[in-house]
């Protein structure tokens, strides 16, 4: 036993300076965006660090049963809520992702991120253990990954929904189903993806094409990931210095400080940057899987799996989305992208993994070091 | 319902919990895979093709802008500069960059006050541009203005206010024919030639004469300024410059004080003069007037000023020493009579001149009307009598007359720097059968003789003439100032030849011949010329038999061409000379031919004195020819004005002013020289020369 207080041995620490460090990074980052001032991003962002790493901490004290409990309710109430921007989008006229609640603007599609993957995760650890290879284990996993999917889809919100899917997927692959399943269907998606492809919209084709090939069209649509690619590779292995990109400073970068705030970061700070960035991320996850593999409970180890991983698709789709390896789909990097709503999933899900830690850390061995 | 194909298996709590312990290993293993992929891909960007990323950044931070290199000076024969540079603030448009082509233009017009007709020109500009090519808005700004246009430049997208050269013409309208005008490169040469210093604001490119002509010698290598710029074109500060290395400069044979001298003692008259060194064959001043001012035209000409200028009946657009060809007139007498001398006929041989001479079955006159009566070689050039030359003419035949007027330069052509020329003719029987496919005529030689039919000639080569024979050399007009020439051919005549033809030029001008008005007032320096005039229409034999009309009666376009040709001093001959007043019809006696050429030629033996004359004159003529053609344009914008409702029509007295203004570039119609008739009226009327 420590002569140190329990609560304070308790206390997430490894877990948060992690997350305060990439933060500081993050913040540092869109100082320099704004041209060397903490106006307008970075206070705001440091701001909003400390509030949602508060909530993160408040959340990670609520027993898991709350969690299991509100699953289902959370997950109907988003769906009726992606209903609803669908058919107030539909009578403005043009896609709107989001409700206007008069003091914020909620996007509906965000929170789904992470509730699907309760959802989906409740629905296994609710289903009996002999039932997995049976119909009855697909069937409602695909039809409660399908809606919203399907929903955002139309918004049209490609980035969005390729996370739900992959973030619900996922659990199901957790939970057991047989390995045939993934590779069969993934064989078959990518028979129906060309065909999937004609009736994407047109500007979503043209991402995926000039993704391909993004020095065809180097001023239009290409252009993203042209200036993106030549921020990148400009900074070199030490990046020009703090607060010495001329990519992002002299604006040759488009949304510098949001989707492409990685960029930014590696023209300053190099591929030493990145990979420290990189390595970072990497450490969050495998704290996450570590928790979801001593978790015991059903419900519990898929999500801690699946949030983490849902984390990872975050990380994962807008790297190869600013080094060209993807198409641009709009999805933000976590903590280091300027904007609430990301950082409020991202946060949500680092503190229902922190629940379980915490729920673990209880049941078993009090020196874990989450 | 069970999933089918699924083997019936016991699966256990332990069995499911193991199972996801695999796959989630499995989960970590792909995310730390895709993580290497990652980490790999930063890798290969930033460290593998960093130097072409680098090198992207770098193009996207930097804007090369040129600075356009200052144009080489074209100096006289004694270093004064007949072009340079002068220091200047400007404005351009970058078409391609205007959003509100319009709204730039109003408020560009008000902060620079413009003037009207130049906004036109701009718009006019702006709408023929191909996008890249600068327009000029204006230039010679004083620094308030350039300051004023700058500092609101946010607003005003497309405009680029530049510090930097204009040329400048010293010499004015005197110069613009010879040495041409610079210019903003068009569209065409930039699609042609592809260098990116065209489209820069404020580099120019010769557009004719000799600015053309030299126009790479003059140019030189552009200067280049560093900025870096944001996505939007702004500029945040400037890197470096290297600065712009100057064109070389070119050394004329002119004689700019002479030059100008020439251009001014033109007077309202359109013609133009030539003066050549006998010594050599240097042209020493070269004059076309009037002229449009180089100086304006370089800046980028106003419509309206352009309008003026192409209307004028005395056409100040085309270089009339290169382009201009007019029959010779009697100016070609002292060659004919050296043709004659060569054929073996004597200077005292002589004619009786009765004042006509039927050939075949036409009447052709003298322009004196009772004859002139026994004359010989001297006499009849000196006197400029026509039957002379009828019949001494026939008796050599018209070839040889070619070739001596061939050897004499007639009909050659030279090899100058002017991007246009025309060339006179020299008829003979082979040429006409070949242009007209008819057979010589006895009268073709009559006509030719005293230079009418088919002959032409343009100034420079009358001036060339003149100093062939002066010299006997068959001196090549030059341009460049210590140009290498081979030692000129001899024209062929013997000295003892010569000198009759210059003594019988030299009565022309002081032994009581047709040119008297030529004598010039420096003691110690005679004159020798020849005069002559040139008809621009046909003689009925009903007009004259009730008398010749009189130039003053006849409309600008019908009156008689004016020519001189001569030398000085006549005995040992230093300076040629040929001078054409188009339609000058020998009216003023000022303005006319003879007395011009004299004047131009006393500036190179006293400028002091011919100077004072010049200035004496100008008072007479309205002002130098600049304050005059300012006048002009004044009196044509209100016109233009008036024409358009613009303006109300003034009131009579101020009516008779602008009138008077506008029209003191043509001579009034004055009484011809009653006590002198000064040259050959019109050959007869049978087969009179074609006007050019």
């Amino acid at each position: 036993m420590s002569i140190i207080p329990q609560p304070i041995t308790q206390f997430p620490w490894r877990v948060m300076a992690l997350l305060l460090a990439i933060a500081v990074f993050g913040t540092l980052v869109l100082y320099s965006a704004a041209g060397g001032s903490i106006f307008p991003w970075a206070t705001n962002q440091a701001v909003r660090f400390c509030i949602f790493s508060a909530m993160a901490l408040v959340l990670s004290r609520i027993p898991l049963e709350i969690f299991a409990r509100f699953a289902f309710p959370a997950y109907g109430a988003i769906l009726v809520a992606l209903f609803l921007v669908e058919l107030i989008g539909g009578v403005a006229g043009g896609s709107q992702r989001w409700i206007n609640l008069g003091f914020m603007q909620l996007q509906p599609s965000e929170f789904m991120k992470p509730v699907i993957v309760l959802a989906v995760a409740q629905f296994y650890a609710r289903l009996p253990v002999g039932e997995i290879r049976s119909w009855n284990a697909i069937w409602p996993a695909l039809l409660l990954i399908g809606m919203p999917w399907s929903l955002v889809l139309i918004q049209p919100d490609l980035g969005t929904a390729t996370m739900i899917l992959a973030g619900g997927v996922t659990v199901m692959f957790l939970a057991g189903l047989p390995l045939r399943l993934f590779i069969g269907s993934g064989l078959t998606v990518a028979a129906i993806v060309p065909i999937a492809f004609s009736f994407l919209h047109d500007y979503q084709k043209k991402r995926v094409l000039i993704f391909l090939d993004p020095e065809s069209d180097p001023l239009g649509a290409g252009y993203h990931i042209s200036q993106s690619k030549i921020a990148i590779g400009s900074g070199g292995i030490w990046g020009k210095g703090f607060l010495q990109g001329s990519q992002s400073h002299l604006d040759y970068l488009p949304e510098g400080h949001t989707d492409f705030v990685f960029a930014t970061m590696a023209e300053e700070w190099g591929m030493a940057g990145g990979l420290l960035l990189i390595g970072a991320f990497m450490l969050l996850f495998r704290w996450g899987l570590r928790v979801a593999m001593r978790t015991n409970d059903r419900f519990a180890r898929l999500v801690a799996a699946g949030l983490t991983t849902t984390i990872f698709f975050y990380v994962a789709i807008n790297l190869m989305m600013v080094m060209g390896l993807a198409p641009v789909v709009g999805i933000p990097l976590p903590f280091m992208s300027y904007g609430g709503s990301s950082m409020l999933t991202v946060m949500l899900c680092v503190g229902i993994i922190m629940a379980i830690d915490r729920s673990n850390s209880r049941a078993n061995n009090p020196r874990n070091w989450g | 319902m069970k999933f089918p194909g699924s083997k019936r298996q016991i699966i256990t709590e332990a069995a499911q919990s193991f199972t996801f312990t695999r796959r989630t290993m499995v989960l970590g293993a792909l995310q730390g895979a895709v993580g290497a992929v990652l980490a790999a891909r930063m890798a290969w960007i930033s460290v593998a093709e960093n130097e072409k990323y680098s090198l992207l950044s770098e193009s996207n931070r930097v804007n090369l802008t040129l600075i356009p290199p200052r144009r080489g000076w074209i100096i006289d024969r004694h270093g004064r500069p007949l072009a340079n540079n002068r220091t200047d603030f400007r404005v351009d448009l970058i078409p391609q960059r205007v959003v509100d082509a319009d709204a730039t233009v109003k408020h560009l017009a008000q902060l620079l006050s413009l003037e009207p007709d130049e906004v036109d020109r701009i718009r006019e500009e702006l709408d023929k541009s191909a996008g890249f090519r600068p327009v000029q808005v204006a230039d010679k700004l004083t620094y308030d203005q350039y300051a004023a246009v700058s500092v609101r430049l946010p607003d005003l997208p497309g405009v680029a206010p530049s510090q930097g050269f204009s040329r400048h013409y010293p010499g004015g309208s005197t110069v613009g024919h010879l040495l041409g005008y610079v210019g903003a490169a068009t569209a065409e040469e930039y699609k042609e030639r592809k260098n990116p210093l065209l489209i820069t604001p404020g580099f120019k490119v010769g557009k004719d004469g000799l600015e053309r002509a030299f126009d790479e010698h003059l140019t030189g290598k552009p200067g280049a300024k560093r900025v870096e710029v944001t996505a939007r074109g702004k500029i945040v500060r400037e890197l470096t410059t290297r600065p712009d290395t100057p064109g070389h400069s070119i050394k004329l044979t002119i004689d700019a004080g002479l030059q100008e001298y020439a251009g001014r003692r033109l007077a309202t008259q359109s013609g133009s003069v030539v003066v050549i060194d006998c010594a050599n064959g240097d042209v020493l001043a070269m004059a076309s007037m009037p002229s449009f001012d180089p100086n304006s035209f370089s800046d980028g000409i106003s419509h309206m000023e352009w309008a003026m200028l192409s209307q004028d009946d005395h056409v100040p657009l085309r270089n009339k020493t290169l382009q201009g060809l007019y029959p010779p007139g009697s100016t070609v007498k002292p060659m004919v009579a050296l043709a004659l001398l060569e054929a073996g006929i004597g200077p005292q041989e002589t004619v009786g001149c009765s004042g006509a001479l039927r050939v075949g079955n036409t009447l052709f006159h003298c322009h004196k009307r009772r004859g002139h009566g026994a004359v010989n070689m001297r006499t009849a050039i000196a006197q400029s009598c026509d039957i002379y030359f009828y019949q001494m003419a026939q008796r050599i035949g018209m070839d040889r007359i070619a070739a001596m007027a061939r050897r004499c330069g007639m009909g050659q052509r030279f090899d100058l720097p002017f991007p246009s020329q025309s060339y006179g003719t020299v008829p003979d029987p082979a040429w006409k059968l070949k242009k007209y496919d008819q057979k010589w005529q006895v009268y073709d030689t009559v006509n030719a003789t005293i230079g009418q039919g088919y002959m032409l000639i343009n100034p420079l080569q009358m001036a060339v003439m003149a100093a062939r024979l002066a010299t006997g050399k068959q001196l090549m007009p030059n341009f460049l100032h210590g140009a290498k020439r081979p030692e000129p051919a001899l024209v062929g005549a013997s000295e003892e030849h010569l000198v009759v033809i210059r003594d019988a030029m030299s009565a022309v001008v002081n032994g009581g011949g047709t040119g008297g008005a030529a004598r010039m007032s420096i003691p110690g320096v005679l004159i020798a010329g020849k005069t002559g005039t040139a008809q621009v229409r046909r003689i009925t034999m009903a007009e004259r038999a009730g008398g010749v009309r009189g130039n003053s009666s006849l409309a600008f376009k019908l009156r008689d061409h004016a020519l001189f040709q001569g030398f000085a001093p006549f005995d040992n001959p230093r300076y040629a000379v040929a001078c054409i007043i188009e339609h000058g019809g020998h009216l003023i006696r000022n303005e006319d031919a003879p007395m011009i050429a004299s004047d131009t030629l006393s500036y190179l033996f006293d400028p002091k004195k011919a100077m004072e004359k010049l200035e004496t004159l100008e008072k007479g003529w309205g002002g130098t020819p600049s304050e005059r053609q300012a006048r002009q344009m004044g009196a044509f914008r209100l016109a233009r004005a008036i024409e358009k409702g613009e303006v109300p029509p003034p009131a009579a007295d101020n009516g008779s002013n602008a009138a008077a203004a506008g029209n003191s570039a043509t001579p009034a119609p004055a009484a011809p020289p009653a006590d002198e008739s000064d040259d050959a009226p019109p050959p007869p009327g049978s087969n009179a020369a074609d006007a050019p």
